[in-house]
């Protein structure tokens, strides 16, 4: 992934509510390679329609409805965003699974409440600024807000860490864990 | 202090918990299939092994075709898939249940089956509906590839304690009410969004009076209110499911004393909470393309004018339109091209039984696919008779996996056609591109099928 500082470039809304991954890419492309060029699956279905806002566009941020990314755990629907130059996704909510997904990808999610989004989808597509280690969104007004962000994603994020590499280097307590748990918990190993 | 059930669990996984609050919590069973080739390149990328292969079990199910054992696989990207899965299991030493093994299915049949998810253990898999392992007592929640990759490597996975939420219900259910419908009502009534963030341990009369298998249905849908996990509290009825299962714990009196401590205290608090009751819980059918559009097959489908807004009425619309339905119209009667019956949500032997039930002596009037989720709830439902029952009627009997749920295996509902599905999800193209999907239970999925249209199951009984 890349590390993730600041951004600038064009927003596209969409409207609608829980747009599941099963949207964002078909589960008949989760077969292929990571290096198949994903950005051809993103919401390929939908793009059929010549009105779903992201054709004619090429955004860097996409501000949406609630719950975005519910459903199926394929980080495939993170693959297309990504590989198709989405950086940042606005929305009042986030499907668990999704959000997770997306840090591991360098692609930022960010919360905020639906009644101060609604105004912003009204104005898009347009240009907006994302500063992460500031927290801060520029709208195309020219108006800014602040967002919360986990502060390890925020580091994790910036800094593009080797997840493993990091809990390894709880390696110690993992094992001293392990060693507790054999003789704790013998029927928690299979039978 | 008194504990939940999903703290006890958290507090016996966390290794270290982060300044942020985040936990690493130890995994004890790991869960991947032919899909999770994404993970397993990420770890080769890393020039790392599996660290746990004792605690790693590999299913194929959503890739496997549904019309034959047959080798080889006739699509060759499906056939490399399990080739590399295969790979990956004898490098790095794991078992797997390959496409014709006997203990082959649905990753979420096959593991309960099996014994490899029990009480008070933590499991993930590449794989939403991991939720469904919750119905022991477990903490089982699905992860992305990358998390895969990262368990992988180290069998453990960070993690922000989940809020914890209660649905308890009580009373009974009504006569052609299943688990499926009431997990389908509780989707209704709290939303695709409505559990965010929490796990939820169902509780109540209603929930203890089911059979495991039942409550892996509802705990299967969790994900689809948005819960990270559902639970059920272990009981007797969980150690009778699990007791002489193939890997259940040698020392099994042992286990079961450990599991009678998990229960959630008395005292203990939750975040959220919501009581439901049993005996108003009708048959229930999805109309739209959330599993939150569930509604009684006595109910109409909603018109946008209705609404309370602009954006609830295009959110109806929108559905409608796709859906191919009239604002207003009646459920019951809503003509339909096809029926599936199986999935990880209502593709076990219980599930086979109350469809054949309804089926019974009658002819489906509309082609259908009845997918068992494994070999072992095949190879029973054969020996019942089942198999006959669903030929008689007209439906075709498959082979174990996921088939028409997800669509992965070529199993799909060709554009602008309407299913019956058991499944767990009538998201927009899940059944294929252009599918129209309505969930239900599989005795009315059975009815759909006798009828040609959706219909209350209560007027065939």
């Amino acid at each position: 992934m890349t590390a993730f500082v600041t951004l600038e470039g064009e927003a596209v809304a969409i409207e609608a509510a829980n747009v599941d991954t099963d949207q964002m890419i078909p589960a008949r492309f989760l077969r292929k390679d990571r290096n198949a060029g994903y950005q051809n699956f993103l919401f390929h279905d939908l793009r059929q329609d010549p009105a779903f806002p992201l054709n004619g566009h090429a955004p860097v941020v996409l501000v949406t409805g609630p719950n975005f990314g519910c459903g199926s755990s394929r980080e495939g629907a993170v693959y297309a965003l990504v590989d198709a130059g989405v950086r940042c996704v606005i929305a009042p909510s986030f499907g668990d699974i999704f959000a997770s997904n997306a840090a591991k990808n360098g692609l930022l999610t960010i919360t905020l409440p639906e009644s101060q989004l609604r105004a912003v989808r009204s104005e898009l597509p347009g240009r907006v600024a994302v500063d992460l280690p500031a927290q801060c969104i520029r709208w195309p007004d020219g108006r800014t807000d602040a967002f919360e962000i986990d502060p390890f994603r925020k580091r994790c994020l910036i800094e593009d860490l080797d997840d493993v590499a990091l809990t390894f280097e709880h390696r110690a307590a993992i094992d001293a864990f392990c060693a507790r748990d054999r003789s704790g918990r013998l029927w928690a190993q299979p039978g | 202090m008194p504990k939940t059930l999903l703290e006890k669990i958290w507090d016996a996984h966390a290794i270290v918990t982060r300044e942020d609050g985040a936990s690493l919590l130890w995994v004890d069973r790991h869960f991947v299939h032919e899909g999770s080739f994404h993970a397993f390149g990420m770890l080769d990328h890393a020039g790392r092994r599996v660290l746990r292969p004792d605690l790693t079990f590999g299913v194929t199910d959503h890739y496997v075709p549904s019309h034959s054992r047959a080798l080889p696989i006739a699509d060759p990207e499906v056939a490399g898939m399990i080739d590399r899965l295969r790979g990956n299991a004898r490098h790095n030493g794991f078992d797997l249940m390959d496409p014709n093994d006997p203990r082959q299915g649905i990753v979420h049949v096959a593991g309960p089956e099996q014994g490899l998810t029990l009480p008070g253990l933590t499991i993930v898999c590449g794989d939403s509906h991991t939720s469904t392992h919750g119905a022991f007592g477990a903490l089982g929640f699905g992860i992305g590839a990358s998390e895969v990759s990262h368990v992988l490597a180290t069998q453990t996975i960070w993690q922000r304690r989940p809020h914890a939420m209660r649905i308890a219900i009580d009373g009974t259910l009504p006569a052609g009410v299943a688990a499926k419908d009431l997990i389908l009502s509780i989707i209704g009534k709290i939303g695709a969004g409505g559990a965010t963030g929490h796990v939820i341990e169902y509780a109540g009369s209603a929930i203890r009076a089911l059979g495991m298998e039942a409550r892996m249905t509802i705990c299967n849908m969790s994900i689809e209110a948005g819960a990270r996990a559902g639970m059920v509290a272990p009981d007797d009825t969980t150690f009778a499911f699990l007791a002489g299962r193939p890997r259940a714990p040698r020392d099994f009196d042992a286990a079961v004393a450990a599991w009678r401590t998990l229960p959630t205290d008395d005292d203990a608090r939750f975040d959220r909470e919501i009581t439901l009751s049993a005996a108003e819980i009708a048959p229930t059918v999805t109309w739209g393309t959330s599993p939150e559009t569930a509604l009684p097959i006595t109910a109409s489908v909603p018109d946008p004018a209705g609404a309370s807004d602009a954006a609830g009425r295009g959110r109806i619309a929108e559905q409608l339109d796709y859906m191919g339905l009239q604002p207003g119209q009646a459920l019951d009667g809503i003509r339909i091209d096809r029926v599936f019956i199986g999935s990880c949500t209502n593709g076990r032997l219980s599930d086979l039984r109350a469809a054949a039930a309804v089926l019974r002596g009658r002819r489906a009037t509309v082609p259908g696919l009845v997918v068992p989720g494994s070999v072992p709830v095949k190879r029973q439902a054969e020996a019942e008779g089942l198999d006959r029952v669903f030929l008689g009627a007209g439906l075709q009997w498959g082979e174990p996996g996921c088939s028409m749920c997800v669509g992965m295996n070529g199993d799909l509902v060709p554009p602008g056609e309407r299913c019956a599905a058991t499944s767990n999800r009538n998201f927009v193209g899940r059944q294929g591109p252009g599918a129209r999907t309505h969930l239900m239970s599989p005795a009315m999925a059975a009815a759909a099928a006798i009828a040609g249209a959706l219909t209350d199951v209560r007027r065939l009984a």
